[in-house]
C-alpha cells in the first residue's frame, strides 16, 4: 500500500514538473531543481546516516568551478564538464569523508566546516576561479552534440532528467540493503558494528555518494546561470542546504525537494521587498521551527499516518525518520 | 482522499512559486535597479540608487511628459547567481529595458553578459572592475561612475605630484587587492615616486596592528590601502589608534565612499586621501540633489554611485527619446556613445567606444574635525583630474569592440 502511495506521489510531482515551464519561468525552475538535487544529496547524509555536514558547499561550489572552467576554458563538451565536476566533488568527498567520519556530532560538523573554509580560501586565491569576479559567460554547448540547450525550456527538461536520475538514485540507495544498514548505523552505531557491519566504510561510501551528487547539482547550476562564483563555495551555502532540508522534512525523500522549492522561491519572489527579505525569511524560519518540527513533508506524512491509521496502527512511513 | 490532499499540497507549493506577472506593453520604458539592498554595499548604493533613478525619471519627464517610464528594483544580495536569475527574469518576463547600478563586480560582469545575450541595456555605476570596459566589454553596456584603473591612477599620480612620493602598501591578499596594488605602484613609479614596500593581509581581516606597525616603521609618507569595504575601515580605525596620521604619515584609500567616511567619523578618517567621481558639496546642483536625497532618505547624503545612477538614467532616457523606442539595446547604447552626455550632476562628458563614460575625477582629502561645518561636511578637494587623464587610454584597452 505504502509503496503504491509513494509511486503516485512521485508521479504527481514529476507530472507537475513536466508541465511547470508553461506556467513558471524556466530558469527559476532549473534553479529550484539544482538546489533540490543538492538538498536530496545532503539529506542522504543527514537524514539517513545522521551525519550533519556543515561543509557541503565545497562539493557544490568546486564542482561548479570545475565544470565552468573545463567547459569555458578547455572547451570540453557539456556532459563531460558536468561529469568532471561530479568526479572532482566525489574525490573531495573521499578525502574529506575519510578525515571527517572518524568523529561524530558537533565534531563532525566542525571538521567539515573547517575543510570547507580551506576550500573557500583556495577558491578566493586560485587564479582559475578568478577570485570574486567568478567564471562568467560559460557557454551552453549542445548535449551529446545534438540537443541544443541554449533554449531555456529545452535545457529545463535536461536539468529535470538530471534531477530525476539523482532523485531515483537516492531513492534506490535508501531502500536498498545498503540504505537499511545506513539507517541502522544512524539509530545505533555500536550495535550495527557488533552485528558485523563495517560502519566506517558504509559512512564513507554514503559521504562520497552525497558529495558526488552535490557536485552534479553544482555543475548543473553553473550551466543554468552560465557562471560559477564564490557564493557557491561560501559557508552560507552550506547553511542554506541545511535549512532547505529542515524546512522540507529531514529524512524524507520528498522533503528536501519541497524545502528547496520554498527557500529558493522566498529568495526569488521576495527580493522586491529589498532589505525586508531577511526579516521575512527570519519570521518564516521561526514559524517553521515552532509549528512544523518535522518539516513540511514530515508534518503532512505524520498527519496522514495518524488519520489513516485511525489511531491504531503505528506503521512507520517509508523513509521517515523516527525522532526528528 | 489522502492522495488528493497530498497532491493538493504539492500543487499549492508549486503555485507558491507561481508565474511572475508579465505586464509588458512596450510603450513603457522599464528601468530595473539591481542593487545590494540589505548587505555591505546597501549604504553606498541600495535604496539610494532607487531614489536616484526615480529622481532622474522625474526630472526627465519635466521636459518629455509623454514618455512613460517605470522604475522597479530588487536585491541581488551580492550574489551573482541571484543577480543573473533576476536579470534574466526581468528581461524575459517583466519586459525590463535597462538595468542600472549593479554594485559588486561579479554581479555586474554576469548581468552585462545577459544584457548582451538579450540585446538590452546594462548601465553599471556601483561596480569597480575595469574589466567591464576591458576584455569583458559588450556593445550593450556602459560603465559610468568609476573603475579600479581610474582610482589607482588618480590617487597614485595626484598624491605623488602633491609631494607624497614614498609609498607603502597594505594589500588585501586576493585578486582585487593585488590588481589595485600593482596598478597603483606602476603609477607611483611612473610619476617619479618610490614604493618602499608592501605587506599582504588575509581577506577579510580584523587585526591590522602588525601590518600598520610595518607601514609605520617603513617611514613612507603615504600608506596605500589596497583593499575595500570593512577591511579599509578597520585599517583606518586602527591606524588612528596608532597615531599614524598624527605622526605625519598619510593614508591613501584606493576605494573609499562617502558613507565609509561617515561610518568612520572624522576623528578616525581625517587626512585620508582618495579619488572619487562626485561629491555632494561641490556646486549648487549637487547640493540641491543632496538636499532632496536627504529629505527622502532620512538625512543620509548621496555617494558618487547614486549620482552615477542619476546621470546614467538621464542619458539613457535621452537616447530612448532620440531613437523613439526602447527595443534594440545595442542600437540604444550606440546612440548613447554617439551623443555627448550632459546632466546637472556630472556636467558635460562623453561615452567612449569601449563603454567608458568620461568625466573629471577628483582627489579628496577628509577634513579635520575642526574644519567641518557639520554632519556630512567631510571632503576638501585636493586636485581635479581632468577627464583626458583620468581614464585608461583606449590604446591600452583589451576591449574587443575597440578597433586597433
Amino acid at each position: 500500500m505504502r509503496a503504491i502511495d509513494e509511486r503516485i506521489v512521485y508521479a504527481i510531482m514529476f507530472g507537475l514538473l513536466l508541465v511547470a515551464p508553461t506556467l513558471i519561468y524556466p530558469i527559476f525552475l532549473m534553479k529550484v531543481l539544482c538546489f533540490a538535487l543538492f538538498a536530496v544529496a545532503f539529506n542522504l547524509l543527514l537524514g539517513y546516516v545522521g551525519l550533519l555536514s556543515f561543509g557541503h558547499a565545497m562539493f557544490f561550489g568546486m564542482a561548479a568551478y570545475v565544470a565552468a572552467h573545463s567547459i569555458k576554458v578547455w572547451g570540453w563538451p557539456t556532459e563531460a564538464g558536468i561529469l568532471a565536476g561530479a568526479a572532482v566533488a566525489a574525490l573531495m568527498g573521499l578525502i574529506v569523508g575519510y578525515i571527517a567520519i572518524r568523529r561524530q556530532g558537533i565534531y563532525f560538523a566542525m571538521v567539515t566546516l573547517a575543510l570547507a573554509q580551506m576550500v573557500f580560501f583556495f577558491c578566493v586565491q586560485a587564479p582559475f576561479t578568478r577570485g570574486e569576479d567568478g567564471i562568467q559567460a560559460v557557454p551552453r554547448r549542445p548535449i551529446f552534440g545534438m540537443i541544443d540547450i541554449t533554449d531555456d525550456v529545452t535545457f529545463y527538461y535536461v536539468v529535470l532528467a538530471i534531477f530525476a536520475a539523482g532523485f531515483f538514485l537516492v531513492h534506490r540507495v535508501v531502500h536498498s540493503p545498503f540504505g537499511q544498514v545506513l539507517k541502522a548505523i544512524r539509530e545505533n552505531e555500536p550495535r550495527a558494528i557488533s552485528l558485523g557491519y563495517r560502519a566506517d566504510q558504509y559512512k564513507l561510501l554514503a559521504f562520497v555518494l552525497s558529495a558526488g551528487l552535490s557536485g552534479v547539482a553544482g555543475a548543473t547550476k553553473a550551466l543554468v546561470f552560465q557562471l560559477a562564483s564564490l557564493t557557491d563555495v561560501n559557508w552560507h551555502m552550506s547553511g542554506e542546504v541545511v535549512l532547505m532540508t529542515l524546512v522540507g522534512g529531514l529524512g524524507t525523500i520528498l522533503g528536501p525537494v519541497v524545502g528547496a522549492g520554498i527557500i529558493v522561491s522566498m529568495q526569488n519572489y521576495l527580493k522586491g521587498f529589498g532589505e525586508w527579505v531577511l526579516v521575512i525569511q527570519g519570521a518564516v524560519f521561526v514559524i517553521a521551527v515552532l509549528v512544523f518540527r518535522r518539516g513540511v513533508v514530515g508534518e503532512i506524512a505524520e498527519c496522514l499516518k495518524t488519520r489513516g491509521a485511525g489511531g491504531g496502527s503505528t506503521a512507520p512511513h517509508a523513509g521517515s525518520g523516527s525522532s526528528h | 482522499m489522502k492522495l488528493t490532499k497530498l497532491a493538493l499540497g504539492i500543487a499549492g507549493i508549486m503555485l507558491l512559486a507561481g508565474p511572475a506577472q508579465a505586464d509588458g506593453s512596450d510603450d513603457v520604458v522599464k528601468i530595473g535597479v539591481l542593487s545590494d539592498m540589505s548587505g555591505t554595499y546597501s549604504d553606498l548604493s541600495g535604496a539610494g540608487s532607487v531614489f536616484a533613478a526615480k529622481k532622474a525619471v522625474e526630472d526627465f519627464q519635466k521636459d518629455h511628459p509623454d514618455l512613460k517610464v517605470e522604475v522597479i528594483s530588487a536585491d541581488h544580495q551580492n550574489k551573482a547567481d541571484i543577480a543573473a536569475n533576476t536579470a534574466r527574469q526581468w528581461f524575459d518576463v517583466d519586459k525590463v529595458d535597462a538595468i542600472v547600478d549593479l554594485v559588486t563586480s561579479s554581479v555586474a560582469l554576469a548581468v552585462v553578459n545577459i544584457a548582451k545575450e538579450k540585446n538590452k541595456v546594462a548601465l553599471v555605476s556601483g561596480a569597480a572592475s575595469s574589466a567591464l570596459t576591458g576584455k569583458s566589454c559588450t556593445p550593450n553596456s556602459i560603465h559610468w561612475t568609476y573603475d579600479t584603473w581610474a582610482l589607482a591612477n588618480g590617487t597614485g599620480k595626484a598624491i605623488v605630484k602633491t609631494g607624497g612620493d614614498t609609498w607603502f602598501f597594505i594589500t588585501a591578499d586576493y585578486a582585487f587587492g593585488h590588481a589595485l596594488e600593482k596598478d597603483t605602484s606602476a603609477v607611483v613609479v611612473a610619476n617619479g615616486g618610490k614604493v618602499l614596500g608592501s605587506v599582504r593581509h588575509p581577506f577579510p581581516a580584523q587585526d591590522f596592528s602588525s601590518f600598520l606597525l610595518q607601514a609605520q616603521a617603513s617611514g613612507a609618507k603615504i600608506i596605500g590601502l589596497a583593499n575595500a569595504g570593512a577591511d579599509t575601515t578597520n585599517a583606518i580605525k586602527q591606524a588612528a589608534e596608532f597615531g599614524i596620521v598624527a605622526g605625519g604619515q598619510n593614508l591613501a584609500g584606493l576605494l573609499v565612499f562617502l558613507t565609509d567616511v561617515h561610518a568612520l567619523g572624522l576623528k578616525n578618517a581625517q587626512g585620508l586621501i582618495f579619488t572619487e567621481a562626485w561629491y555632494w558639496d561641490q556646486n549648487d546642483n549637487n547640493r540641491a540633489f543632496a538636499k532632496d536625497y536627504a529629505a527622502a532618505m532620512g538625512g543620509k547624503h548621496p555617494t558618487m554611485v547614486h549620482a552615477g545612477v542619476y546621470s546614467s538614467v538621464i542619458h539613457y532616457l535621452k537616447a530612448v527619446a532620440a531613437q523613439k523606442g526602447d527595443g534594440d539595446g545595442a542600437a540604444l547604447v550606440a546612440k548613447m556613445k554617439e551623443m555627448p552626455t550632459e546632466d546637472k550632476l556630472f556636467g558635460k562628458g562623453s561615452v567612449r567606444a569601449d563603454g567608458r563614460h568620461l568625466h573629471d575625477m577628483y582627489l579628496f582629502e577628509v577634513k579635520k574635525p575642526s574644519e567641518s561645518k557639520g554632519e556630512w561636511d567631510y571632503y576638501k578637494t585636493r586636485a581635479t583630474i581632468p577627464a583626458a587623464e583620468a581614464w585608461r587610454p583606449l590604446a591600452e584597452s583589451d576591449c574587443p569592440l575597440v578597433q586597433k
